[in-house]
Parts: C-alpha cells; sequence; structure tokens
C-alpha cells in the first residue's frame, strides 16, 4: 500500500492542474459562491403609471425602488415593461384600487415583493395607512394584486427554460471537449492533420453532429417541460430558436476551446467542469442576478447561460419579442465570435504541421512523443545490444 | 528558392534534405538527407529516441522542420499510419475505411472494390462489422496499413507498422507494403527490427537524430569497417567496450582488423560475415565509442 500511496503522490504532483483543482479551486468556489449563494432580495425594480403614479415612490418605500413613472401611461404600458425585463413590479394608479403587476417569471423577487405587500397591507389594517398617514384613515385603499407570466409561481416554470440551458451547456461544453480530445489522445488528430482536409471542414465537421445532438437534446426538454410539467410557451418559437442557436454556437466553440488546450480527456472534464459550474450556480438559473454580491456579479455577464436564460424566460414565459431582447442577443453574439474566433484559431493550431515547442522535451501525442529523443541512444546501450 | 524548412512536391523522389528539428534545446533530427524513391521501400531504423518518428512525421507534413525541406507529394497523394495504426476505435474497420475513403475522395465504388481486397488478402474480410477498438493489436496495424494506402498514394509513410506483431500478420503486412510499392508508391517505414529492414530495398540508419548510414542493406554492410568476430565470452578491457551478445554469443568489433590486445586470444574467436543487424550495431558503437573516450564510459 505504501508503494501505491507514495506512485500517487508522486503522480499528483506532476499533475499540477489536477493539484490546483484539488486545493485552490475548492477555496475559490467557496469565496465565489459564497458570495453568489443568496435568495435574499434587497431592490425591487417597480415602475408606476396613472395619474398618481409620481406618488407611488413615496408610498412603496423599501425594498421596491421606483425606476420611472409614466402617469400618462396605463395598465398596457406597465405590462409591457414587465414583459420587457424593465422591472419586476409596476403599480397602476388612477379611478379605484391601485393595481399592482408583479412579474412572476422573477420568482424570488416575486415573492419579496408579495410578502412586502402583505405585510404592508396587515400594517395598514393595525395601524392605518403606510407611511404613517394616520390623520387620512381610508385614503389609501388596498391595491389589487396581479402575478403575471407564472400566477402560481410555480418553480417549474421557471428552471425549465433555464434547464434547457444548462442541458445545452453540458452536452456542448462536456460532451464536445471530450470528442476532440479523444483523437489527440487515440493520435486521430494528426491523422487528420495530414489529410486532404482543411481546418475548417475539420472544424466544422466536429462541431456539427455535437450541435444537431444538441438542438435534438434542446427540443426534447423543452417538449417535456410544457408537455408534462405544463410550463408555457406564450412567446415565439423562432425567436427561442435564433437564442438557442447562438448559444449553442458559444457553447460548443468554449468545448472546442477546453479540447484545444487539453492534453486528455481528465484534464477536458476539469476544465469543463469549471466552465460548467459557474454558469449553474451564477447565470441566474438558481440565484437571482440582483442577489448576487456585486463582487461577484460581474462574472455572471460573462456567462453565456446568462444570457441565455433571459432569452429563454423571457420568450416562454413572458413572450418577449425580438426587439425587446436585443440586448442578451447581442451579448451572446459577441460571446460567440470572441470564443468561436479563439477555438477555430486553436484548432487550426492543431491541426497546422506542428512546430516543435520551445522548452518541451517532447511535442505532443503518443506517436510523437516517441520520436522524441532522449539523452542516451537506447539503440546503441549495452542492454540493448545483448538482448539479441 | 524554397524557404527553410517548407515542403516542395515534385521530381521522381520524395524525402529531406538537410533537415533539422528540434525540440527545446534538443536536437531530434540533425541536418538529415534522406531519399525515398518511387516503387521502393525504405526503411529507417534506429534505437529509441533516435528520431525515426520525427522523420517521418516530417515526411508526413505532421511536422514542420525548423530547418532544410521536406519534398513530398500533395496531402491528397500522401498516405500516413501514424503509430499505434491511426484508426479510429470506436469506428468499425469498413466505417474506418469508408472515412478514409471520402476524405481522399475515392470513388465509392472503387473504394469499396479495394477495401474488399485489401481486406480480404490481409484476412480481415470477416471482421469488417468489428470496432476497430476491438481488434487484435496486428489486424488493428493492417487496418492502418489499409487505410493509409487505400486511396494509392505516391508517398507512403508507415510508423512502426510491424511492431508487437505476430509472424503470420507480418506477413500480410508485407505483402500490403509489397503490394503499395509495386502500384509505384515510394514507401517509407520505420521499424526497430533489423532483419525486417534487411527485406526493404533502401535503409536509412538514425542515431540521436544523424544518419549513421543509408543505402542498400548490402551496401551498408559493405562499409562496415573493420571485422567482426565471435567468441564465447566478453572479452576484457577496450574490447569488450566493442562487444555485444546476440544468440548466445559475444561478437567483438575491431575497427582496424583483428584484435591482438583482447584478453581473449584470438585463436578461441571466429570471424564472421556480418549482416545488417551487426552493421547497425557497428555503426551506433562506432559513435558512441567516439562520443566517449576509454575509461570514461558509464557502462
Amino acid at each position: 500500500m505504501w508503494a501505491m500511496i507514495v506512485k500517487e503522490f508522486r503522480q499528483l504532483r506532476r499533475d499540477r492542474r489536477t493539484l490546483a483543482m484539488m486545493i485552490v479551486m475548492p477555496v475559490v468556489l467557496l469565496i465565489v459562491f459564497g458570495y453568489a449563494a443568496s435568495f435574499d432580495v434587497t431592490t425591487i425594480p417597480t415602475v408606476a403609471a396613472g395619474p398618481e403614479a409620481g406618488q407611488v415612490a413615496h408610498l412603496v418605500g423599501e425594498p421596491f425602488h421606483v425606476t420611472a413613472t409614466e402617469p400618462a401611461q396605463g395598465r398596457a404600458w406597465a405590462e409591457q415593461q414587465l414583459r420587457d425585463g424593465n422591472a419586476a413590479v409596476a403599480v397602476v394608479t388612477g379611478s379605484g384600487r391601485p393595481q399592482v403587476l408583479i412579474d412572476g417569471s422573477q420568482l424570488f423577487t416575486a415573492k419579496a415583493a408579495i410578502a412586502e405587500l402583505s405585510a404592508a397591507a396587515a400594517k395598514a389594517a393595525v395601524n392605518g395607512p403606510a407611511g404613517g398617514q394616520a390623520s387620512q384613515p381610508g385614503s389609501q385603499p388596498q391595491p389589487v394584486v396581479t402575478v403575471l407570466y407564472n400566477p402560481e409561481l410555480n418553480t417549474s416554470d421557471i428552471m425549465i427554460p433555464g434547464l434547457a440551458g444548462v442541458v445545452l451547456v453540458f452536452v456542448g461544453t462536456i460532451i464536445t471537449s471530450l470528442g476532440v480530445v479523444r483523437e489527440r489522445q487515440s493520435g486521430t488528430l494528426e491523422q487528420l492533420a495530414v489529410m486532404p482536409l482543411k481546418p475548417r471542414d475539420v472544424f466544422l465537421g466536429k462541431i456539427v453532429p455535437y450541435f444537431a445532438v444538441a438542438a435534438l437534446d434542446l427540443a426534447i426538454v423543452v417538449g417535456l417541460g410544457v408537455g408534462l410539467f405544463g410550463v408555457p410557451f406564450r412567446g415565439s418559437l423562432a425567436v427561442f430558436a435564433l437564442g438557442a442557436v447562438l448559444f449553442l454556437f458559444v457553447t460548443l466553440g468554449i468545448g472546442v476551446l477546453i479540447s484545444s488546450v487539453s492534453e486528455n480527456q481528465g484534464q477536458a472534464i476539469q476544465l469543463a467542469f469549471m466552465v460548467t459550474l459557474p454558469q449553474v450556480l451564477l447565470s441566474g438559473l438558481i440565484f437571482p442576478l440582483s442577489s448576487i454580491a456585486v463582487g461577484v456579479r460581474w462574472i455572471s455577464y460573462l456567462l453565456p447561460l446568462t444570457y441565455f436564460n433571459e432569452i429563454s424566460r423571457g420568450v416562454m414565459l413572458r413572450a418577449e419579442p425580438l426587439t425587446s431582447l436585443w440586448q442578451p442577443f447581442l451579448l451572446l453574439a459577441l460571446l460567440g465570435v470572441v470564443v468561436f474566433t479563439l477555438a477555430s484559431l486553436r484548432f487550426r493550431a492543431d491541426l497546422a504541421p506542428a512546430a516543435p515547442r520551445r522548452g518541451s522535451g517532447t511535442p505532443r501525442g503518443p506517436e510523437s512523443a516517441r520520436g522524441a529523443p532522449t539523452a542516451t541512444s537506447a539503440a546503441g546501450t549495452p542492454s540493448a545490444r545483448s538482448a539479441g | 528558392m524554397t524557404a527553410p524548412g517548407a515542403a516542395e512536391s515534385g521530381g521522381d523522389w520524395w524525402g529531406t534534405e538537410d533537415v533539422c528539428v528540434k525540440f527545446g534545446d534538443t536536437l531530434a533530427l540533425d541536418r538529415v538527407w534522406f531519399r525515398a524513391e518511387p516503387g521502393r521501400v525504405s526503411a529507417v531504423v534506429g534505437g529509441d529516441g533516435a528520431g525515426r518518428t520525427t522523420l517521418l512525421r516530417c515526411l508526413a507534413g505532421a511536422l514542420a522542420p525548423a530547418s532544410g525541406r521536406v519534398r513530398r507529394p500533395a496531402r491528397m497523394a500522401t498516405g500516413y499510419m501514424s503509430a499505434g495504426s491511426g484508426v479510429y476505435p470506436d469506428l468499425s474497420v469498413t466505417e474506418n475505411l469508408a472515412f478514409r475513403a471520402t476524405a481522399y475522395r475515392v470513388p465509392p465504388q472503387q473504394a469499396r472494390e479495394r477495401s474488399a481486397e485489401l481486406l480480404a488478402r490481409a484476412g480481415l474480410d470477416r471482421v469488417g462489422d468489428r470496432l476497430a477498438g476491438q481488434l487484435s493489436g496486428g489486424m488493428r496495424q493492417k487496418l492502418g496499413v489499409i487505410a493509409a494506402m487505400l486511396h494509392r498514394p505516391d508517398l507512403l509513410v508507415l510508423d512502426e507498422p510491424t511492431t508487437g506483431v505476430d509472424p503470420v500478420s507480418r506477413a500480410d503486412l508485407w505483402w500490403l507494403i509489397a503490394r503499395a510499392a509495386a502500384g509505384g508508391a515510394a514507401v517509407v517505414l520505420a521499424t526497430s527490427y533489423l532483419d525486417e529492414a534487411e527485406r526493404a530495398q533502401d535503409v536509412l540508419v538514425l542515431d540521436a537524430g544523424t544518419v549513421l548510414a543509408s543505402g542498400t542493406a548490402e551496401q551498408i554492410v559493405a562499409a562496415m569497417p573493420g571485422t567482426l568476430t565471435i567468441t564465447s565470452e566478453r572479452p576484457a578491457g577496450d574490447a569488450g567496450r566493442r562487444a555485444w551478445r546476440r544468440e548466445g554469443r559475444w561478437r567483438v568489433w575491431d575497427p582496424a582488423g583483428l584484435d591482438t590486445e583482447g584478453a581473449v586470444a584470438p585463436g578461441s574467436r571466429d570471424v564472421v560475415m556480418p549482416d545488417l543487424q551487426d552493421a547497425v550495431t557497428v555503426a551506433i558503437l562506432a559513435r558512441e565509442l567516439a562520443l566517449v573516450p576509454a575509461g570514461q564510459e558509464s557502462r
């Protein structure tokens, strides 16, 4: 057993990446996710419409944060603000009781808003209207609260559009990265490099099947979500498909990029894990983006799943049109261009006749390593000569 | 004028001209000149780390040399089997060949006929549906060679096609190699088996990245300097540094002629006619002895 322990330590010492994963990553992950893991909603973006819109900010108080008031607008405008993701709560004033519209697709924010409104209503019932305006009893009628897009506040309604993205991340990133690095490990990547195939053909030929499988996965997940879990699909299928294609573009590119910087499948899985886990935890899939500490939140905006979440929830739950989703689409496209360019450049370099790498005693690949010289001439050693 | 490290095509031979390859600070190939002619089989021999695979990778276009020139045909006319067969273990035999045929644009009908013929001759016709990863080592090597020669390349580069292969499969492989050469291809193969290299028309002996000898096996043997004797005991003294064990006895090389200073009496030795294995061993030994002065050797 001692021999095994020593051997394992020696191997581990030489595998710097695994060692870093084991020691550094847990610390980094704990810090990052520690700041990210919060369901607490401290700010609820709110808009107000109707003749008394200007007074809403004064009446609602924290944690509602009124970002826009439009006295000339009505309920239609307020609904549009929620649909387009500009606010989580909209207050419509006018004749009769004020209407409070809540975006149910922002589950935790919606729950927090309902809780605040209930607390305020209870307080008003005991002490009079909110804000201590006891001198005007009954002047602030209780609002009519309506939850839009996810009236039952079902968790599955908001999770499944996001989970569709997670499935794509897994297929796109992990499976693709393994597929390419397997070529390198088995020595067939070098075989491809000398074949009369253009790097572009190899690159596209490699990812198109994964693209097709991932697209099929997506269709199955969304189909099951709608059929089995009753998740609504209110928006345009074409807009959703366009978002999915862009998102796949990025995730497949990340997969190829990972494989091009990995020597073996183990390293590829490690890297893919490091890319996938933050996407699950920091993209707004589980924790609301607004609840993630600002120091960590910037990472969320570098993750493609963040934007796909916006698109899938926006289209499926709120029927958001392309015009209101231009921002996540644009950012996803930008990420796609950057990642895909890097991936194709790396892949092209992999397939080009390899220039021997400086500082490396052996070139990459099993057969090339065998060709690398050693300090002594093995054929000339006594053992080799006496073996005959 | 072609830039250093560039590949050229055209002409009636393929090979390298003054090629150098460096891995970090290590010179893997040092000014290597090599010529492979159409219709001939050339064997590149040498020990581990001699630079055989590096030379073959340069020839196939998988490795760019630091300097010198590589003459090779277009990719479409080059066939390459990397060490380890280079076939996809998770594709069947016929799927592997179909992939190669498509990549090299071999017409489907022609690809089917040639695949069937080569598979039958190599004894693989009954395992066409079997995954390459489930084949024995020898069968996989044969598949690798067939895949590399399927499109009738002008230059066929095979890295250790017969390593770890049983004698029957080795005979099949040599049939395939001869068939490719008979079809007009210049075949270059790396091997560590010197008896096998004797079957090739041309031999290149590499050691530590340098060319020790080249020519036909007969030419290399004839060019061996000194004499070779055989004895039952390893001689003492300086002669011992020039001795190696083969087939249960000791062979002693004397660069200048019959060794009269060895501990073993000259009368107890027989002078033997060297073969390629002896000539290669002597070439490597001569280089080592030139590099390591007497009394400084570590053995």
